[in-house]
């Protein structure tokens, strides 16, 4: 098992917040990768997946942006991001700017088949089992895209389960939307904030000390609230956690 | 136009909604309890899945073959006893009704909700005409004395708050003291609507389903108000879009399974009626002349548009209780008839797509409305196909324009789009000068309003960390 999967390539897509905002979630996805067995490449022709133009109309940039990813990525054996929203981005919605073309509608289908968000890829497609400890009462936010669009349910509390020291309280509404919604939470920010806020009950509800998700767009604004709001709830993206990168919780000077 | 479109407003709406007290109660004591009723009753359900395939499919059926099953339906109805009218149009079919209204020589007619009789302005237009319009279902009781529209399209009243309502009664129901009591509330709404079921000279419903086969109407409610409103009056008016068609009586079977379960998370609702024509000799009740009449108001052209999908909708407003934006603002805010999801796809069509920019963008496209839906409606992909039109037609702000313009060259150009990361993280790690979070950020108000915003990791980015062997 292990030798063919030395010899798998992984184009690991980073997403632009989690480059500019929080390099310690890529970091965690590349060595969890490499721990399951796989070679990871980072293609440096990367950007981004396209979303704020695709999901404010703009299919034309999109479809720009569609065809370099189809072409930066489409020599590896996998594409793995560690954001459910971006990886269905790539995976779902590209299909659609490229309707009717048929040339790059099976370079896409060929490059989607093997698309996956990486919590799900670990569990379905690695079958990695985490050596990881955390200290803490734990919840965990499932993101609406990996969740509705790419089925990551299930995945995440499995490796959460596999996390020694923690205990885990889920959340009363997994199914909530957190509000973020891309550039929906700077153009109805308001809207974005009062949904939030319920997001934020919902984990105060829970007595959990920290916050796990899988897509940092949402992780920012959860994160964002709470703060906001003054509650002591420590953030991170549950890569970092597997991958053992816990020294400061997102938006929190380093602890140690 | 007979119906008022604010939908516009969109933005002014919603934040006034946001801080409506009497709202938000009204909103966190029903969204989430209608959320776990329905969850309930599919969880006892276990046929679901495969009843909404076939919900879904009938409705595609019919939609392909509309034209088949509306001759169907009219020769079934008339057969029975029914007079049917076409109206291409929301005025039009108004005026039909207006217009049999005072050919009956009617001075009191009695309603029963139907969302298709506000599409088309009836209450307004029955008010014009003089004529003296009940309400008879207990909230849109209750938005007729406060003047109010219906906020949710299954829930009229949903907006107000059971004190609200107290207040209400005690003025227009003359109560001595203040009534709190909920079954007291509306055992008062049925004593002084009782006397008006026998006064009305007409009654107006709406439809749930039209039987191609029978030719049946089929209504469904919880109050009984409709058996009363449609079988008292001499007369009985059913206004319903053609896209409520169904051919067979299997078929609305199939679909009422679904209905009362996604709308309010019951199995059936206390009052299914199928009504096949007037009064037949022999008969001891009904009504004497049933009409019916066919709403067209938009719907053939949504039938050839991409946004036809939306036309398989039953009105069961489980995509409104389980999103996540209607459950902060409420239905008024949307400004159209239709609220939420399926609001925000219907109204750019009733309204203009100019005067509804807003709604298709005011979601989140989490898509929990999509896996509630009982047949299968795509509603974030219709709200999308929305977005690229008000991109194509230039409707979106010109901010929003200008910024994803420069950011569409960044990605283009993975050079530049590095440099300007590179940058843009130096300069927000300079603003915040130490801190790992910011509360204000000028141009970023939309965020940082309600939320800090974290600021970016010391070392740079991800890509440089990475080219220079980080690992």
């Amino acid at each position: 098992m292990n030798d063919r999967r030395s010899r798998a390539d992984i184009g690991l897509f980073v997403t632009c917040l989690v480059d500019t905002v929080r390099p310690s979630i890529g970091f965690a996805t590349s060595r969890l990768l490499e721990q399951a067995g796989f070679r990871v490449h980072v293609p440096t022709a990367q950007t981004c997946c396209g979303q704020p133009a695709f999901n404010t109309g703009d299919h034309e940039t999109a479809r720009a942006i569609g065809e370099r990813l189809v072409e930066t990525f489409e020599r590896f054996d996998y594409v793995v991001a560690p954001s459910g929203s971006c990886l269905s981005m790539i995976k779902t919605h590209l299909a659609d700017v490229f309707r009717g073309d048929p040339t790059w509608q099976e370079r896409h289908g060929a490059l989607a088949a093997r698309c996956h968000e990486l919590l799900s890829f670990l569990v379905d497609v690695a079958g990695f089992a985490p050596d990881a400890r955390y200290e803490g009462r734990v919840t965990y936010h499932h993101s609406c895209s990996g969740m509705r669009e790419l089925g990551v349910r299930g995945q995440p509390e499995r490796l959460i389960a596999a996390i020694d020291g923690l205990a885990y309280a889920p959340l009363e509404h997994p199914e909530a939307c957190c509000g973020f919604g891309g550039t929906f939470c700077v153009k109805y920010g308001a809207i974005s904030t009062a949904i939030a806020d319920d997001k934020v009950d919902d984990i105060a509800g829970t007595g959990a000390d920290t916050l796990l998700g899988g897509d940092l767009g949402c992780l920012l604004n959860i994160q964002g609230r709470l703060a906001r709001r003054g509650q002591d709830v420590k953030v991170f993206h549950l890569a970092e956690v597997l991958a053992g990168l816990t020294q400061a919780p997102l938006g929190r000077e380093r602890s140690s | 136009m007979s119906v008022v479109y604010t939908s516009h407003h969109f933005r002014a709406q919603a934040t006034s909604a946001l801080g409506e007290a009497n709202l938000q109660r009204a909103l966190d004591r029903t969204t989430t309890l209608l959320q776990a009723r329905r969850a309930r009753a599919y969880r006892e359900f276990e046929a679901f899945e495969t009843t909404r395939d076939a919900a879904s499919r009938i409705k595609e059926h019919v939609l392909r073959h509309l034209d088949h099953y509306l001759e169907r339906f009219e020769a079934n109805a008339a057969a029975a006893g029914c007079k049917v009218h076409w109206a291409e149009t929301a005025e039009e079919a108004s005026a039909i009704v207006v217009r049999l209204c005072q050919a009956a020589e009617a001075r009191t007619v009695t309603r029963v909700k139907s969302m298709l009789g506000e599409e088309i302005g009836l209450p307004e237009a029955l008010d014009r005409a003089g004529l003296e319009r009940v309400e008879t279902d207990l909230a849109e009781h209750i938005n007729q004395l406060s003047g109010d529209r219906p906020s949710h399209i299954v829930i009229p009243a949903l907006h107000k708050t059971r004190e609200q309502v107290s207040a209400l009664f005690k003025e227009a129901h003359g109560h001595e003291r203040l009534v709190e009591d909920i079954g007291e509330l509306v055992q008062s709404a049925r004593l002084n609507l009782r006397t008006k079921y026998f006064a009305a000279d007409v009654g107006i419903s709406g439809a749930n389903f039209l039987v191609a086969e029978n030719g049946a109407v089929c209504v469904v409610t919880n109050e009984g108000n409709a058996e009363l409103t449609m079988q008292l009056p001499r007369v009985h008016i059913v206004t319903a879009g053609i896209e409520k068609l169904v051919p067979t009586m299997d078929d609305a079977a199939v679909l009422l399974r679904l209905l009362a379960r996604s709308a309010l998370g019951m199995e059936l609702t206390q009052y299914t009626t199928f009504l096949t024509g007037p009064k037949r000799a022999g008969d001891r009740d009904g009504p004497e002349e049933m009409h019916i009449v066919l709403v067209d108001a938009g719907r053939s052209a949504l039938l050839a548009d991409e946004l036809a999908p939306i036309l398989k909708c039953i009105r069961c407003a489980a995509c409104l209780n389980h999103c996540p934006v209607y459950g902060q603002i409420g239905g008024h805010a949307y400004g159209g008839v239709y609220q939420g999801p399926m609001g925000s796809v219907l109204t750019p069509a009733a309204a203009s797509l100019e005067k509804a920019k807003d709604l298709p963008h005011a979601c989140t496209l989490n898509g929990r409305c999509v896996d509630v839906c009982p047949v299968k409606i795509p509603l974030t992909d219709l709200l999308r196909t929305l977005r690229e039109r008000t991109w194509r037609q230039g409707l979106v702000d010109r901010r929003t324009r200008w910024a994803l313009g420069l950011w569409g060259r960044l990605v283009r150009s993975p050079r530049l789009y590095r440099l300007a990361s590179r940058l843009g993280v130096r300069a927000l790690r300079l603003v915040a000068r130490g801190r790992p979070a910011l509360a204000r950020l000028p141009f970023a108000g939309g965020w940082t309003k309600g939320r800090d915003l974290a600021v970016p990791e010391a070392g740079g980015t991800f890509m440089d960390r990475y080219r220079r062997g980080e690992r």
